[in-house]
Order: C-alpha cells, then structure tokens, then sequence
C-alpha cells in the first residue's frame, strides 16, 4: 500500500512537469494558433542553462533561478525571429519549420555540451528523502518538485483570472483582430505570451536535470508524451492540461510499476515480463486513443473554435 | 510549354537514374549504387505520404510507422527462416495496410492539429513497442539474417539486380500514382481536402476514401520499409523513430506536394544534402535545420513548382 502511494507521488511529480510544459504549448496554441514542437527544445535548453550556471555559480538553486530568465530570452528571440512569421500560415508550414529548430537547437546544445548525457548532482541538503508517513520515505527534491509544480500553476491561474495581463491573454485567444483594434499591440502580447511559454518549459527542464539524464534530444521525448497530455485534456485549455498531465502522469508511472506484477498474476511470469513493460510504455498511447474514440476533441474542449 | 519542359526533365531524370549502376562502376564507386538506390527507397516512401498529404490535405506525422512496420515484417520473418521474398513482402505490406487502417480510422475522425499529434503519438508508441521486443534486438535492433529471396528471379544480392528493382517500383508507383489521382477517388479526395462540406453535400462519404488513402499509402510505405530493411540488411526501432517521419514529411514539402514527381525530387535532393553535408562537418544537423526553416518560409511551391513554372493549382 506504501509502495502504491510512493508511486502515486512519483506519477503526480511527473504530472506536474508534464503540466508545466502542457501548459506553455497550450496557450501558445490557443492565442496565436501555432503548433510548435521546439517546445521540447526550450526545456532542453533550460535544463542545460541551469546545469551549466549550476557549475558556474557553484550553487543549484541560483543556477535554477538565473537559467529561468535565459530560458524566457531564448524564447523572446526564437519568437521574435524565427516564429512571429508563421502565426499566419498553416499548421503544416509551423509543424516544418519547427521541426528545423529542434533539428538545430538539438545540435548547438550537442556543439556546445557534447552528446554525452550530463548528471546533474543535487546539494546535500535537496538530496536526502524525508518520513512522510511511519514507514515511507519520499526523496526531498521530488517533494520541491511537486511543491514548486503547484506553485506555478496556482501562479498561472491567477495570472490568467485576475490580471490585466491574463484578461489580455483570453480576450487575445478569442478575438484576436477585435484585441488589436482596442488598440492594445497584439504583437507584444503574443512574443510575451510566448516567453511566458519559454519559462514554464524552462522551470520543467531544470527540475527534470536532477532526476532524468540531461542530453541531446531530451525535449522531444517529453514533448510527444505533452501532446498526448493536451489532446486529452482538449488543446487550448489550461484546465484540460491540469486534468491531462495527471492522467498521464499517474498512467503512465502506474502502468510502469505495476502492470508487470499484476500481469504475472493473471497470465504466467514469462509472459508478464515480455509484455509488462512493452504495455506499459504503449499504454498511455492506447488511453488516448480510447479518450478520442468517444471524444474527439478531448475532455475540455475549447468553445469556438 | 510547361507539358514539355516537365517531360523532358522526367525523362532525363529517368535516365539519370538508369544510368547510376554503369557509372558508378565505370567509376569504380560502387557507393554510389547504394547511395541512390537508398534515395529512391525513400522516394516510394515520400510518394506515399504525399498521397495523402499532397492530394488528401491529411497531415500525418507518422508515416515512419508503416516504414518501420514492413521492415519489421521482412526482419522477423527472416529471423525465423522465412526468406521467401513474395511472401515476405506481401506481409509487410498487409500488416502496413492494416496498421494504416486501424490508426486511421481512429485519428480521421479528427482532423487540424489533432491529425499531426494523433498520428505523431501512435508512432512513438510503435517505436517504443519496437524498442521493447528484446526477442527482435529491442533497442540495438538486430541484423537481417539474408535479404529477400525471389525463387531465382532476382538476386537482391548483385547490387545492380537490387537496384533496377528498386528503380523498377519506383516507376510503377508513379505510373500508379498518376491514374490513381486523375480516377475518381484521386478526384474525390481532392475534393474532400479543397472543401469536406461540399463534398459531402454532393453526396460523397469522405471518411471512407481518406481512409482507403490513408490505407493505401500506409500498405506502400510498407513496401519502402521492406525495401529499407534488405538495403541496410539491419533493422531498428530507428526506423518509426519521429525524426524519421519529419524527413519523410520534409522531402515532400522540399520537392513540391500534390506532384508525383517533387517528392521524388525532395528524397533524392534531401539525402544527397545530407551525404554532402555529414562529409563536411559531424554537425551537419545545424545547416540542415535552418535550411528547413528557409524552404518553408520562401519556397513553399517546392523544387518540382520550379521545374514546372507557372501552373495553377488544382483544387
């Protein structure tokens, strides 16, 4: 029972990371209706700045809180000049030329850090595990994660309710050309937006550093397990991606502890360890296909549009 | 005019292509017979796609699972002693088609950018089912144990042999490729991409002839891949790997969508790119990367638009 709970904290940690990217691409494509798949290349990059100013400033948590900025600036300047340009064209042409930039972003990170997976090493006082319950230990730095996850999206709900900002941000998804004529400059709300995207993929990469290998190509791994999350949950909705990443979080980290030891119940073990973890890696890919065969636009889908 | 300007260059590429073997032995560069025989392999793979993405408007992003699908085929099959090539080949195509028609027939009752995820994530699970078959080679993948045997009539063994097969499909799938898009259901599902509404309201069931497209050009990249895996004679999950669906996809656009011919021109243009640019730097990637970017910012009508000057798009 302690071991089902400790796992089920470990799915919700992985679903607050995939939250954190869902959410980036989600507004991104709910306001300025771009598909961008070098979302996973902005948490690359995150996780890289971090472990690099990690290094430099000799301390973690003010290598985190410098890369979160720089990650926001990659942003800014992908957006400014490779991507304000395609907003208008169709979801082909962005899948293409987005695919270019991970083609290239995977590249300058394996130039400038090498293709050799990086360990990023925690300080002493993040690395040790914690009593949560008589009997279960949960790691500290999984904890943070979970703690700094919740955070960001308490700090992305308010933001989009009650702010200035986040009233812009809604009324741009819902009638851009109408935002503009009010005279509010759509450009700039759409590059912060994007920035706003850039830092929430950032925050994930640097948390994911400590826990998953830091490489070439890191990004697309979760990016393709994030669109699963967002067609789930609905694409443009924040509420969909909560309701998605938890899914697949939980899913997908349940199905990997536990679908071989349940299997070997029913069928013999021999065949449990075959087909365990060749399920459970597919089963989140079938839970998808199931949620679209009732209903195609998601959970949460989107009004409008 | 542009009838015959376009004949005589399919016409001389025709013969290029024919010309490769005796060249390259001339030259005494028999790389060059694998190098082209590889980009022609993929040419059957891009007309595939471009059947359904050119023609039909479907945007898939996973046509490297039909790829890897009829590799896998022939693999498997090899690896338990089967090497009859008409067998072996029959099933990679009709487990190609039949995993075409599963995966289409759930992400065609989405379309947008649901399409391009929905068919992005299966392949990624095809991938992650290859990586874990541990029986076939699981991640490392495993050699083919002998190419494709054809009762005598070709021996896929004499690279020329191979070769001129390959060249041989190539053209059968265009001359294919050409009366299925000028029949009815290549009209059909023209209409369907130009406007679904009317489509239907002319009394057509769209559904049903995207998703036979869909099964058509799943079953002939199935082809392609069981051509890939006795050209490399090794077989890896590599194969659906998503990067590889986005070469599939680039090709394509590169060459010109909705023409037979510019996504052959993109497989030959694209690989022969990549060969000169890996042999001029490990990191050829990064020009590569921002060279996509241009080609679909600026060039949209792809290599063949130019080759073919001004003609009006059908639709």
């Amino acid at each position: 029972m302690l071991l089902v709970l400790e796992q089920a904290l470990n799915g919700l940690q992985y679903g607050v990371m995939l939250f954190l990217m869902a959410a980036g691409l989600t507004l991104v494509f709910g306001i300025m209706n771009l598909v961008n798949l070098a979302h996973g290349s902005l948490y690359m990059v995150g996780a890289y700045l971090a472990t690099a100013l990690a290094r430099w400033t000799g301390s973690f948590v003010l290598g985190g809180l410098l890369a979160l900025p720089a990650t926001l600036l990659v942003g800014v300047v992908v957006e400014v000049v490779a991507l304000r340009t395609l907003y208008e064209r169709d979801h082909l042409d962005q899948v293409l030329a987005t695919f270019g930039l991970i083609l290239f972003f995977n590249e300058l990170v394996a130039i400038v850090w090498g293709r050799a997976a990086i360990y990023t090493s925690l300080p002493p006082s993040l690395s040790g595990s914690f009593v949560l319950l008589p009997g279960l230990r949960y790691p500290t730095y999984r904890a943070l994660v979970i703690g700094v996850g919740v955070a960001a999206a308490v700090f992305l709900y308010v933001l989009v309710t009650s702010t200035r900002l986040g009233m812009l941000i809604r009324a741009g998804a819902s009638n851009r050309t109408m935002v503009a004529a009010l005279g509010v400059n759509i450009r700039w709300l759409y590059t912060l937006v994007f920035g706003l995207g850039a830092a929430l993929a950032g925050l994930a990469g640097l948390m994911a550093g400590p826990i998953y290998a830091v490489q070439p190509g890191m990004g697309e791994q979760i990016l393709i397990q994030v669109f699963v999350v967002i067609i789930i949950g609905g694409i443009g909705s924040i509420r969909g991606a909560v309701a998605g990443a938890l899914v697949v979080g939980m899913v997908d980290t349940l199905g990997r502890a536990f679908l071989r030891p349940t299997l070997s119940t029913i069928v013999s073990p021999a065949a449990a360890d075959k087909a365990g973890p060749a399920l459970a890696s597919m089963l989140i890919y079938l839970m998808m296909a199931a949620v679209l065969f009732f209903r195609p636009q998601g959970l949460f889908p989107t009004r409008g549009r | 005019m542009a009838i015959s300007r376009r004949a005589i260059v399919l016409a001389a590429g025709a013969v290029l292509l024919a010309l490769v073997p005796p060249v390259a032995g001339l030259l005494n560069q028999p790389f060059y017979v694998d190098l082209f025989r590889r980009m022609m392999i993929f040419a059957i793979a891009a007309l595939s796609l471009d059947l359904i993405l050119g023609y039909g408007g479907m945007v898939s992003f996973g046509h490297a699972a039909y790829l890897g699908i009829g590799a896998y085929a022939v693999g498997i099959l090899a690896f338990y002693g089967v090497d009859n090539g008409f067998l072996q080949w029959s099933v990679a195509v009709a487990a190609s088609a039949v995993a075409a028609l599963v995966i289409g027939a759930i992400s065609i009752r989405t379309s947008g950018v649901y399409f391009i995820m929905i068919t992005l994530a299966f392949t990624q699970m095809l991938y992650y089912l290859g990586i874990s078959l541990e029986t076939y080679g699981g991640d490392n993948g495993m050699p083919l144990r002998t190419r494709s045997q054809f009762a005598g009539l070709v021996d896929l063994r004499n690279p020329s042999a191979f070769y001129y097969l390959v060249l041989a499909l190539l053209v059968l799938f265009l001359v294919l490729g050409r009366r299925l898009v000028d029949a009815r259901f290549g009209r059909v599902i023209r209409a369907a991409r130009s406007n679904e509404p009317r489509a239907r309201a002319i009394g057509f069931s769209p559904f049903r002839y995207k998703l036979a497209a869909f099964v058509l050009a799943g079953g002939a990249c199935g082809l392609a891949g069981a051509l890939l895996a006795n050209q490399t004679e090794y077989l890896t999950p590599d194969f659906m790997h998503w990067t590889r669906s986005g070469e599939i996809m680039f090709m394509v656009i590169l060459g010109g969508m909705g023409t037979l011919f510019g996504p052959v021109l993109g497989a030959v243009v694209l690989l022969g790119l990549e060969d000169v640019l890996s042999a001029l730097t490990e990191h050829w990637q990064i020009i590569l990367g921002p060279f996509l970017v241009v080609v679909v910012l600026f060039a949209k009508r792809g290599l063949f638009g130019l080759v073919e000057g001004e003609v009006p798009r059908d639709g």
